[in-house]
């Protein structure tokens, strides 16, 4: 658990917007900012932030699919920006990723037993005479009925395509998954099925994730340790129920204290942040959270905050989180009623238990309209 | 006191190139008090939008059926022309929709697309439209509205084109507004923002809204009623607060225990197995009943009643009120 899977240190990433007539560039995002981090084996790091922050960028560079600037990135102890073709197809089978919407990430074309198949091909994991069986084991693997193999992707909801991305990525026996808001696109009821075969999944197959999100109360539920990032850096990171418990900067406090709560009149503390998100082409100078941030001096417009850990791994990018008041009830919820607590237990299944037939259904089940 | 919209049996059906035909709506029922804001709760393809886009008159005419009774001020909006619902459209009853970037004109600027509006129902000059346009982008709290007002809406965020929508929709006072996910997609934030300012004009305009969501979150944030929809039906009806406190279908029970909790982690989420019905064969009995913990022969055979189960609040389950199913 201690050794780390993942080092990252100092990884920047540039996209050049503009030109000039010359080819010099006039306009440039920093969509990754020199950021550390570090995933130890068999645990999930969160990413979250809000549109534009980086964080699926950072999902990216790890993965190789895109290259970074300035920085480095170990894996396994291995050097990965030195690898080279072959190495880095080696790489491909220890790290993958399931992307956001499985409506456009599946080939439309391909059934999924050659959807699961081609990683399987392509690196010669299983001979030829194998192949069928082991597309029909990932498939009851994620919960699906092996049957299904020859059957096209719009043919499924969007859970169960999820859950053929889920066991596209595992055919090749990957370490490490980066799981770039694998629950976003799926309605309530679906997300928590595809989040439980995730966890299941992590512990049967000692896998390690990156979970990149938005949504915090699913951030909660299934991370180890959360970094939250704003325009391009880092601004905080700690255990996720250290986080959640002590939300140190003003802008994680924002995030926390903006998710609405499934109960009415909630008594909360609400730490509204002024304004958008500025322009990534011009962040602001000194903290990046500075214009919107109700606790602002002149030093915050100035000096850069430097992420700082305070040697019990809950560390801060803010030059006054130590002089700011506690933040109290920003998650807080009551407890539902004992009589809706049984009601609703009704509803877990005991742990182990595999799901009924039910999740091989080939009903249609509709898709958020977005 | 008579309710500004009563709705009732309505009934949507569409019907497909070859023939098809898909039950949408079915017996969809409530009514809605002045000044009061019902939401609209469920999942994809649960027929919420369609309840709002046949209240609006927007459904196309040819491949649907739209049956039963929409009443507004105490007309059936179903009888009228659509010459008159064009009139309505706008001024009386508004809508706000999901993506802001697509439901306005890109071709237009913000203050020419509410200009338009005014001058369409409220026969003001141009020059008095633009005067009003500006005063209703600092209702929304847009900074510089002087400016704002000219920019085409690519040039706006998200949360300032979702502003621009509001400020469009209450242009001409309207006395219902329906916003159909209204910041599904924004970030949370930014949802923070817009949601209070919705609660803000809700105190100033004394308007009815329907706020359609899948969000149960934002629907303890902002409303006084909630109907759940479940494949096409109203399956719980009931006042906010009984809602979230007390629920008596299990569809509602379900939604609210597969949401993780911020105050406690568990090791397994609940779920609700399965997926909806497919809605060209819809069955017989209750239409939750295959994904239903507490079902039984009973549910599957015939459909189930409406249980009163409280003031104002009732369930679509026979086995209401649940607390007694336990033992």
């Amino acid at each position: 658990m201690s050794a780390s899977l993942l080092e990252i240190e100092g990884l920047t990433r540039h996209f050049i917007v503009r030109r000039s007539a010359f080819g010099r560039p006039t306009a440039t995002v920093k969509a990754v900012d020199g950021i550390d981090l570090s995933v130890p084996a068999g645990s999930t790091l969160a990413l979250v932030g809000e549109t534009g922050c980086g964080k699926s960028t950072v999902g990216r560079l790890v993965l190789r699919l895109i290259e970074p600037m300035a920085g480095s990135i170990r894996f396994a102890g291995r050097d990965i920006l030195g690898f080279g073709q072959k190495e880095l197809r080696g790489f491909r089978r220890e790290a993958q990723i399931v992307f956001q919407d499985p409506y456009s990430s599946l080939n439309p074309r391909m059934t999924v037993e050659e959807l699961i198949g081609e990683p399987l091909a392509l690196h010669h994991t299983v001979p030829v005479s194998r192949r069928r069986d082991r597309v029909a084991e990932l498939l009851r693997l994620v919960g699906l009925d092996a049957r299904y193999g020859r059957r096209y992707p719009h043919e499924f909801s969007g859970g169960q395509r999820q859950r053929i991305a889920i066991a596209r990525a595992l055919a090749v026996e990957p370490k490490l998954i980066v799981c770039d808001e694998p629950v976003s696109a799926l309605d309530v009821s679906i997300r928590s099925q595809v989040l439980n075969l995730l966890s299941d999944l992590r512990k049967r197959l000692s896998l390690t994730y990156i979970f990149i999100s938005h949504d915090l109360s699913v951030v909660k539920h299934i991370a180890d340790r959360v970094a939250v990032m704003y325009l391009g850096r880092i601004v905080e990171s700690a255990r996720a129920d250290e986080l959640f418990a002590n939300p140190r900067h003003p802008y994680t406090r924002a995030l926390f204290s903006a998710i609405p709560v499934p109960q009415p009149h909630a008594q909360r503390q609400r730490q509204l942040l002024e304004g958008d998100v500025p322009s990534p082409l011009s962040p602001p100078a000194g903290c990046h959270l500075h214009p919107r941030c109700a606790y602002a001096i002149d030093r915050c417009r100035i000096e850069r905050p430097a992420l700082v850990d305070d040697h019990k791994g809950h560390a801060t990018a803010c030059h006054r989180w130590h002089e700011l008041p506690a933040l109290a009830g920003a998650s807080e919820q009551d407890a539902p009623t004992p009589q809706l607590e049984a009601l609703m237990a009704k509803f877990t299944r005991p742990a182990g238990v595999p799901a009924a037939g039910s999740v091989d259904t080939l009903e249609v089940e509709g898709r958020r309209p977005n | 006191m008579t309710n500004l919209v009563e709705v009732a049996n309505l009934r949507v059906v569409f019907h497909g190139d070859r023939g098809q035909t898909m039950h949408a709506v079915e017996t969809v029922n409530f009514e809605l008090a002045r000044g009061v804001t019902l939401g609209l709760v469920g999942e994809s393809g649960c027929g919420k939008s369609v309840t709002a886009l046949a209240i609006m008159g927007l459904l196309p005419k040819g491949s649907t059926d739209v049956s039963g009774h929409v009443g507004f001020e105490g007309t059936n909006l179903l009888d009228l022309t659509d010459a008159a619902m064009r009139d309505l459209r706008g001024d009386r009853l508004a809508m706000i929709f999901q993506e802001p970037m697509t439901s306005l004109n890109p071709a237009y600027t913000i203050g020419e697309q509410i200009v338009e509006t005014l001058v369409r129902h409220r026969g003001l000059s141009r020059a008095q439209a633009s005067t009003r346009a500006i005063e209703l982008l600092r209702d929304v709290r847009i900074p510089s509205a002087e400016q704002r007002v000219d920019d085409y809406p690519h040039k706006l965020s998200g949360g300032m084109r979702q502003r621009a929508m509001v400020a469009m929709a209450l242009a001409c006072d309207p006395q219902l507004l329906i916003a159909d996910e209204p910041t599904t997609a924004l970030d949370v934030t930014i949802q923070a923002q817009v949601l209070d300012l919705i609660r803000s004009l809700k105190k100033k305009t004394n308007a009815s809204i329907v706020l359609i969501s899948h969000d149960l979150g934002v629907i303890a944030e902002i409303c006084d009623e909630v109907a759940v929809m479940y494949a096409g039906e109203i399956v719980e009806h009931a006042p906010v607060d009984t809602l979230f406190r007390a629920p008596q279908h299990p569809y509602t029970i379900g939604l609210l225990a597969s949401i993780p909790r911020l105050d406690r982690r568990v090791e397994t989420l609940a779920t609700i197995e399965g997926s909806l019905p497919d809605m060209s064969e819809i069955p017989v009995g209750c239409r939750f009943a295959p994904r239903c913990p507490f079902a039984s022969d009973i549910c599957v055979g015939s459909a189930p009643p409406i249980v009163d189960v409280g003031s104002k609040h009732w369930s679509r389950c026979v086995k209401a009120p649940l607390e007694e199913v336990r033992a």
